[in-house]
């Protein structure tokens, strides 16, 4: 063999070696937490409050942070949508390619997102001692959608970026407004990616256990009012793993099971969503 | 020269930035012809073409004076809607830009945004439109299908019969016929051929053979400048200036 050939043999073998341990990591991460957390996981789990004491029980479920967990994490997604999507429009269709504004813009959202959650965490509860506001659910979505906001606008961005001025030329010609072609035409061509933007978003929300610590507190009750405390799938596991019992630390790969599934759940669900609406793509 | 004037330039200068894009082009473009617009790439006719329904202003740093008048009406005053101009104008892209939605919803998009409601209404005057862009036969059994489906000789005919649908006055062709295979270029240039006698054709060509086919009226830019227009016999095998006839016989592309 020359010795092109062997550089090149070489080079793929640990560039095969690479891509194998994403599937390594994550089938031992589903691994663990299904071994650890198999024994506690029963339908009770998923139906129930704690109970047996605060969030130490060994009994109940998690029901509560479950529903939490969903509430506010589908609540700060649907604000942080609510927020994005004007920027980007604003970004790709209402300013010059590459002007001050777009650019600082992007970097600034580039910062936010580099800053850790606690960060977020710390900020949201100075904001809430200053407009008076209790940790509650309505502080955690708050901060959340804070959270996800550059996350989901730079996502939505890269997509948006990518419509070819031809396509926006082709709806301005029919007369339409840059408004009508943002709505009608852009966000349709780009819905895919729009969706994955807000799926991963999303995804980051509900995994985030250090900017709702303060922010949406923790409770053994589901939340019937967005001033109410919300308990959240990731405290919960950081709260169970925390304690000195075993069988409340199963509790928590149990907890850690669930969530992984919620998030598998949502990915699937919008993996039909995006195939069905890129039907029109082009 | 004997024709009546649909489009009327007078003093237009395009900049890019520091680029000197189009210079002092002064061009009357006659009522219900076909003008094509020739010269080399980079000489100015799409911007030219552009120009004529606004479209220049999405772009970066572009500058634009003199006046463009549309049946008397100077779409550069400032207090001329966009949309206005636009509507009365349908624009052919190189490259089909079908939108990314069925073929119907193509077509009724333009009716649609300026105010179009009725159902019946909607569906003839997509099927109209159809029809004048001989898309009707291959397209009827699946109207509710995604456009971009559709061969690229049919989404070019889908882009004519779109900006039919909102009733110009003027169709822009920015060389047309250049993604499409050789018989769908014919049934475009068909078209533009048939449609001659209600609307204005505007279009850019690279193709000289092209042009020879289907214009009455030549302009030739070079390098931002209107160096020959005229009738398309007299300017294609007569040329009066040397640049034209230079790029004629293919010494300058």
């Amino acid at each position: 063999m020359n010795k092109k050939k062997i550089e090149e043999n070489i080079f793929k073998i640990l560039m095969a070696f690479s891509t194998l341990t994403v599937i390594i990591i994550l089938a031992l991460i589903i691994g663990t937490i299904i071994w650890k957390g198999l024994p506690s996981l029963s339908l009770s789990m998923v139906t129930q409050v704690p109970k047996g004491g605060y969030y130490l029980g060994k009994e109940g479920g998690i029901l509560n942070a479950i529903i939490g967990s969903l509430y506010l994490a589908s609540g700060a997604t649907l604000l942080a949508m609510l927020i994005s999507l004007p920027i980007v429009i604003f970004l790709n269709m209402y300013t010059r390619k590459n002007s001050r504004i777009a650019t600082f813009t992007r970097f600034s959202l580039d910062i936010l997102w580099g800053v850790p959650s606690i960060v977020y965490g710390a900020f949201g509860f100075t904001l809430m001692i200053f407009i008076g506001l209790k940790a509650s659910l309505l502080a955690g979505i708050m901060i959340v959608a804070l959270l996800e906001l550059p996350i989901m606008s730079r996502a939505m961005d890269e997509v948006i970026r990518m419509v070819p001025e031809e396509l926006k030329e082709a709806s301005y010609s029919l007369g339409a407004t840059k408004l009508e072609t943002a709505l009608k035409v852009v966000v349709r061509q780009c819905l895919p990616g729009i969706l994955t933007a807000i799926l991963i978003a999303f995804g980051r929300g509900i995994g985030d256990a250090a900017s709702v610590i303060f922010t949406a507190g923790f409770t053994d009750r589901i939340p019937t009012s967005l001033l109410q405390p919300a308990a959240t799938l990731p405290l919960m596991i950081f709260f169970q793993l925390g304690t000195p019992f075993p069988e409340v630390q199963n509790r928590a790969y149990a907890a850690s099971t669930i969530l992984v599934i919620l998030i598998l759940i949502i990915s699937l669900l919008s993996r039909i969503l995006i195939k069905r609406y890129s039907r029109h793509k082009l | 020269m004997q024709f009546q004037s649909h489009i009327s330039i007078k003093d237009l200068n395009v900049y890019y930035g520091s680029q000197h894009a189009l210079k002092n082009i002064t061009l009357e473009i006659p009522d219900k012809n076909i003008t094509a617009i020739i010269g080399p790439s980079g000489c100015g006719k799409t911007t030219l073409l552009k120009s004529l329904n606004r479209l220049l202003e999405p772009l970066d740093g572009v500058k634009v004076t003199g006046k463009v008048c549309v049946g008397g009406e100077n779409i550069y005053d400032p207090k001329v809607e966009v949309t206005h101009v636009r509507k009365k104008m349908g624009l052919l892209s190189q490259k089909p830009q079908v939108l990314p939605m069925s073929i119907f919803d193509n077509v009724a998009f333009g009716p649609r945004i300026h105010g179009m409601k009725n159902k019946r209404k909607l569906s003839q005057t997509v099927e109209h439109y159809l029809q004048v862009a001989s898309l009707w036969e291959e397209v009827k059994d699946r109207l509710h299908y995604p456009a971009s489906r559709l061969s690229v000789g049919q989404q070019q005919r889908l882009c004519l019969a779109r900006g039919l649908a909102v009733g110009p006055e003027i169709i822009l062709g920015d060389e047309p016929t250049s993604a499409l295979d050789p018989q769908s270029s014919q049934n475009v240039e068909r078209r533009l051929i048939e449609l001659k006698s209600e609307y204005t054709v505007v279009v850019v060509t690279h193709i000289l053979r092209q042009a020879k086919r289907i214009a009455d009226y030549i302009v030739f830019l070079y390098l931002g400048e209107l160096v020959e227009c005229g009738p398309a016999e007299e300017v294609l095998s007569n040329p009066k200036n040397q640049r034209t006839k230079a790029y004629l016989t293919g010494e300058i592309s």
